[in-house]
């Protein structure tokens, strides 16, 4: 099995293939609309995580040491970017990610569609799943 | 247009590029470009004629102090108050409407009273009026748009009762766009009674204001909408009312005489205009509105209704686009346009056309009682400005087509 290191390093690679922001922008749209389902019955105010624009919701499940994600958008480059987030770090230990910096999010080139200003659920997204693997620790 | 094209030279934001394209910005209700002469002003205050105001003899404190009063004058002159009295300076809109409902609830509304908005407003022109009456024990009751977005002006008679002491209302709304029959609303409001409040933050903008003609009894606008520095607002405010007012902040030149015993306070417009004072921003109304009325004068006039007519045209022919705000005639709407589309997210919209040099507004827009009544968690705003040319609207349209087929795909 990849480390998370490894996964996240193909991740990078994989997107940088892309030069040009309209490409990058149809993957993540691609990827979005190829994002498993999320249950609508899992759309609740306690999975919500609510910004000024998009809405994210997160729903975790832990088997013994692994943490388990699964998350949903009304917006389709939100819900693309998720989708690489909950390739990553699904599936892997609360120990992994709560040692893990995030900052292959940076090296996506994704920074703008993450700054707090965008007023998106993407970066506390984010900060959901760090605290969640915490607690899990 | 050789006229447009001249004054956009007046408007450094303007030859900005972003990702490497001119920036197009459509997000001028949010605030607008800043002249030459307005940074001028400003930049001329905070490094000639730093100096507090009103009190000391000083040559710079004097000059710093002439500016603002002039100011003041100028601002009287341009919305034709009766008097400079009736001018009180403020951070901006939002800090007007707050001392408006402070002062004026303060002296006028009583528990079992109550106040109207409508459904149309900004957060800040409904969250000051619930904190009053949730204060008092007074009621906030809500005057509805129709689907088009027009105000229920039939429903308002009804809404009127003899405990109803201020109607506060949009004269444009922010998100729809239509201008609001001010005048007619204070005839009815009035022959009730009850006083009006017409929030001018878009309206200053777009309508030559004369608020004797409105008959109002308050207007307030925000200074960075209409060219001014940011931080900078006015309240204009019937002298009746005022007089009868209390202050709202305390400290500093509001102050008649300060004694352990009590205070007296400043007349008027000291009175309301409490602290430090944003002296080198408030002198920038002046030209920020003399900039207001070239561009009004010119034929850059001629030339934003051609823009408002071909966006509008080109926004009500595409059967995926849902306008908010749809007028009667294109007379009664400004150039902004809040607007859905089928199967699109509005930030998707938005981070789309972004990327190709486009900055456009998405979201609630400060307004989520509105988002709700149309059944949307949000919206793409494009609102142009004088400065804004045809060529740009064209770019607009046809990215905004680009960036729906994409996300259709």
């Amino acid at each position: 099995m990849k480390t998370l290191q490894e996964v996240q390093n193909d991740i990078v690679e994989e997107f940088s293939m892309y030069d040009e922001w309209l490409d990058k922008y149809e993957y993540l749209i691609d990827l979005g609309k190829n994002l498993e389902p999320f249950p609508d019955e899992l759309k609740t105010d306690d999975r919500l995580i609510k910004g000024c624009q998009s809405r994210v919701w997160l729903d975790t499940r832990a088997e013994g040491e692994n943490l388990f994600f699964r998350a949903d958008s009304d917006a389709i480059i939100t819900k693309g970017i998720i989708s690489l987030l909950v390739g990553v770090y699904s599936g892997r230990t609360a120990r992994e990610i709560a040692d893990d910096d995030f900052s292959f999010v940076e090296r996506l080139g994704l920074r703008e569609n993450l700054s707090p200003t965008r007023s998106n659920g993407l970066a506390s997204m984010i900060a959901t799943i760090r605290e969640t693997a915490k607690k899990h620790c | 247009m050789v006229e447009v094209e001249k004054i956009r030279k007046e408007f450094p934001e303007l030859g900005e590029t972003v990702y490497g394209k001119p920036l197009v910005y459509l997000d001028n209700a949010a605030t607008s470009q800043r002249p030459l002469s307005v940074i001028r002003k400003w930049t001329e205050l905070s490094t000639k004629y730093n100096a507090n105001l009103h009190r000391a003899v000083h040559h710079i404190a004097d000059i710093a102090t002439t500016e603002y009063e002039q100011t003041r004058d100028a601002v009287r002159a341009y919305l034709n108050a009766d008097s400079r009295e009736e001018i009180i300076f403020t951070s901006g809109a939002t800090a007007a409407l707050n001392l408006v409902a402070y002062s004026f609830g303060e002296a006028f509304l009583n528990p079992g009273d109550d106040i109207i908005v409508s459904e149309a407003e900004h957060h800040s022109n409904i969250v000051p009026w619930q904190l009053l009456c949730d204060r008092k024990g007074a009621r906030l009751k809500v005057l509805p748009v129709d689907d088009s977005g027009h105000l229920r002006l039939d429903l308002l008679p009804d809404l009127l009762t003899p405990r109803t002491k201020l109607l506060s209302v949009a004269h444009i709304s922010n998100v729809l766009g239509l201008i609001n029959p001010i005048k007619e609303i204070v005839n009815i409001c009035h022959s009730n009674n009850c006083a009006v409040l017409a929030d001018g933050a878009q309206g200053i903008v777009h309508e030559r204001v004369d608020v004797q003609d409105l008959g109002c009894d308050f207007y307030v606008f925000s200074g960075h909408k209409v060219y001014a520095a940011p931080g900078t607002g006015v309240l204009y405010g019937r002298r009746e009312w005022l007089e009868q007012m209390p202050p709202f902040l305390s400290g500093g030149e509001m102050i008649g005489t300060v004694r352990w015993s009590g205070t007296t306070f400043a007349p008027l417009p000291q009175k309301f205009e409490a602290g430090t004072q944003n002296m080198a921003g408030i002198p920038t109304l002046r030209a920020a509105l003399q900039m207001a009325d070239e561009m009004r004068n010119t034929r850059t006039e001629a030339a934003l209704n051609e823009v408002k007519e071909f966006i509008l045209n080109a926004l009500l022919s595409n059967p995926k686009i849902h306008l908010f705000g749809n007028p009667v005639s294109s007379e009664e709407k400004i150039p902004l346009f809040s607007f859905s589309v089928e199967h699109c997210h509005h930030e998707d919209l938005a981070l789309i056309l972004d990327k190709m040099g486009i900055a456009v507004r998405s979201g609630q827009m400060c307004a989520e009682p509105l988002m709700d009544r149309f059944g949307v968690t949000g919206m793409v705003r494009a609102s142009f400005a004088p400065y804004n040319t045809l060529e740009e609207a064209k770019y607009f349209i046809k990215s905004l087509d680009r960036a729906i087929n994409m996300l259709e795909g």
